[in-house]
């Protein structure tokens, strides 16, 4: 660690994993409530975990961001946070907000707390992952204008780099476009149609760019390339990016009611969202191959690779697979879509995110490089336990996908939706499985943080 | 991917393909994005022909025929351009790369005038299918032009510092390559949607 204030970051990776956990738990609950529809009901009901599970995702992950820009940031800019004091003081107020929400979500119903929250004073609640309460999205916004003025004033009075200019760019897009939740025609058509400007031009378009800036600042670091180098990919990396997922946005917008030019657009465009993703991986490989030194690091490595990789498949050749108009006419809304839902989430942000906390975490704990040996071979086998667990997670749901369209919308004489979900039970308790195997690695991650302290720092070892 | 690994390329006269390596992969996508436009209107087209011809009639080949000879010239005056800074007349190379720009005006100038004349009819994105490509195609197109154009008039501000020479000048080359680009897939477009039937 070069600067003090980065220090910063470590309580937003601590309270990212710890909302991880959370995430990972309604997850199997809810996989359970699949097979067994009324376990923990009426405690927990279907649609709760899902927004526990989902809502718990989205705000770890903006922890995880917030965190990984507050440790990179003075970093490339060469000077101190502007303000380490107001980076805790949003933190709290972001931590203290996502546990009043998930509580309210566990403790009443849902139209209770739109009632307590004041929900008909401004009604932004009850649409799909925008669930939080509206007091909870101004509090949003207000953290995240204090984040980017932060962030933003560290880059104005440092050095100017590419990876600080995409990252502030995706972060500035991030909070502009999360303004959309906040509005809510009465016209569905309407709805749905800014309603995705907010969630597909958020993962498909501005996070890209964040996930680019961290990838290529973890690749500088562990591999010792040439910064001129890696931002020149990174350039062409997100302006792929950009030209394909900003009109690819159309591939939602398929039969919801808006011109029929969307499914040409919405085809083409999203055709060659995996292009960026596939530059991303060939740009990680090469500069790894290239690398200047053998980084000691080795999990975090491993956590770029992996980003890098299962980015492409779950986003790219998962989000693919049913993103043409003629296909997505019999794939829409079935399981298809939430295998990749799973792989694309966990490959490009959940990855990204346990990369730069593989990097930075053992710096912020006092190591001078990297975690002991023992620490970082736990941490390769969460890895590879939860990486391989979300493969299985992801041809799982897509058997029953595949299966779901079939037989509730290809065959002669269609079958009812419950009846479909009967039939293709058989891969929910796969999943379910995957899931705790995921779950494992999960533990072993967290594991890997308390096991080794107490032992030398890895060194590099020599390449054979 | 030795331009990708190497920041200052020794030797770079001769080198091929001219201009920084990254450029080609930008290309090279820019191109895919194009080709699968091109064929999905071709597919389109070949069970729409008559809509199709029918309403080709009412596009401006005049107009089009103009934006072509524009971008042909001025992908001439690119490549002057490149030769001069290839011998190290910086100078010269700001003032080819200048009329390359006047003719990127143009362009935008003449198709902005084609589109004004469509919307007036009150022609859009959901009159009909041939409408829908033409409109969609040449505005993505449109855009490239002026990216290509932002590009160029970045390498010209650069070249009036000074910032290239004989030795190092793949910046020139490197926004050359991709207003070629442009100019090629106009030269592909032109015929496909304006003349073709």
């Amino acid at each position: 660690m070069q600067y003090q204030s980065q220090a910063v970051a470590k309580p937003y990776f601590i309270a990212a994993i710890g909302l991880f956990v959370l995430q990972i738990l309604f997850g199997l609950i809810m996989g359970l409530q699949y097979v067994v529809g009324d376990f923990l009901f009426p405690e927990i009901p279907f649609n709760v975990a899902r927004m526990v599970h989902t809502n718990a995702l989205i705000i770890w992950l903006l922890m995880g961001f917030m965190g990984a820009a507050y440790y990179l940031v003075p970093e490339e800019s060469e000077t101190e946070l502007f303000s380490p004091r107001l980076a805790l003081v949003t933190f709290w107020v972001f931590l203290a907000a996502a546990v009043l929400t998930v509580a309210g979500y566990l403790l009443v119903p849902y139209a209770t707390l739109a009632e307590l929250t004041g929900n008909h004073l401004l009604p932004t609640m009850g649409r799909e992952f925008l669930e939080q309460p509206t007091i909870t999205k101004i509090g949003i916004v207000v953290v995240a204008l204090a984040f980017i003025f932060n962030v933003g004033m560290t880059v104005l009075k440092g050095r100017k780099t590419a990876i600080n200019l995409v990252l502030l760019l995706g972060l500035v897009g991030l909070a502009v476009l999360f303004l959309f939740s906040f509005y809510n025609p009465t016209n569905l058509v309407l709805d749905k149609y800014y309603w995705w400007w907010v969630v597909h031009l958020w993962v498909e378009g501005v996070w890209e760019l964040i996930l680019g800036a961290i990838l290529a600042f973890v690749l500088i670091k562990v591999t010792g390339v040439d910064r001129e180098v890696i931002e020149k990919w990174l350039y062409i990396i997100i302006a792929m990016a950009l030209i394909s997922g900003i009109i690819g946005t159309g591939h939602h917008y398929f039969w919801i009611g808006v011109p029929e030019y969307w499914q040409w657009w919405g085809s083409i465009f999203s055709a060659l969202e995996p292009l960026p993703f596939f530059m991303m991986t060939v740009f990680a490989f090469n500069m790894v191959n290239r690398r200047r030194r053998n980084h000691p690091n080795r999990a975090a490595v491993l956590w770029a690779l992996g980003t890098a990789v299962m980015a492409f498949l779950g986003a790219g050749v998962w989000g693919f697979l049913h993103t043409l108009s003629p296909v997505n006419y019999y794939t829409h809304g079935t399981q298809i879509t939430a295998a990749h839902g799973h792989m694309s989430f966990y490959g490009a942000y959940v990855m990204i995110v346990l990369t730069i906390i593989s990097y930075a975490m053992p710096l912020l704990r006092g190591r001078k490089v990297a975690a002991s040996n023992k620490s970082q071979v736990l941490e390769m086998w969460s890895f590879w336990l939860m990486t391989v667990a979300m493969v299985f997670i992801t041809f799982f749901l897509t058997a029953a996908g595949i299966l779901q369209v079939h037989m509730q919308r290809v065959m002669d004489k269609p079958l009812p939706f419950m009846y479909v979900q009967d039939q293709i039970a058989l891969f929910y308790w796969l999943r379910e499985g995957a899931g705790l195997v995921f779950l494992i690695g999960l533990i072993v991650y967290i594991a890997s943080f308390f096991i080794g302290n107490n032992e030398p720092e890895a060194e590099v070892v020599p390449s054979t | 991917m030795t331009a990708l690994t190497q920041t200052n390329p020794a030797g770079q006269l001769n080198r091929y393909p001219p201009g920084d390596l990254a450029i080609w992969i930008f290309i090279l996508a820019e191109l895919a994005v194009f080709a699968i436009f091109f064929a999905t209107y071709a597919f389109t087209r070949m069970n729409n022909v008559e809509l199709f011809n029918q309403f080709q009639q009412h596009l401006d080949r005049d107009a089009a025929l103009i934006n072509t000879l524009a971008l042909i010239t001025s992908s001439y005056f690119v490549v002057r351009a490149v030769a001069a800074i290839r011998e190290g007349a910086s100078q010269i190379c700001v003032r080819w790369l200048l009329a390359a720009l006047g003719m990127g005006v143009l362009f935008l100038a003449v198709k902005s005038a084609e589109y004004g004349h469509h919307f007036s009819a009150g022609i859009n994105l959901s009159t009909n299918s041939f409408y829908m490509f033409y409109l969609s195609l040449t505005f993505f197109h449109f855009m490239h032009v002026i990216m290509g154009m932002v590009i160029l008039a970045a390498v010209a501000l650069k070249a009036r510092r000074g910032g290239y020479s004989i030795e190092d000048h793949t910046g020139v080359e490197t926004g050359a390559s991709y207003w070629h680009m442009v100019d090629l897939v106009w030269l592909i477009l032109f015929p496909l949607v304006y003349v073709m039937h």
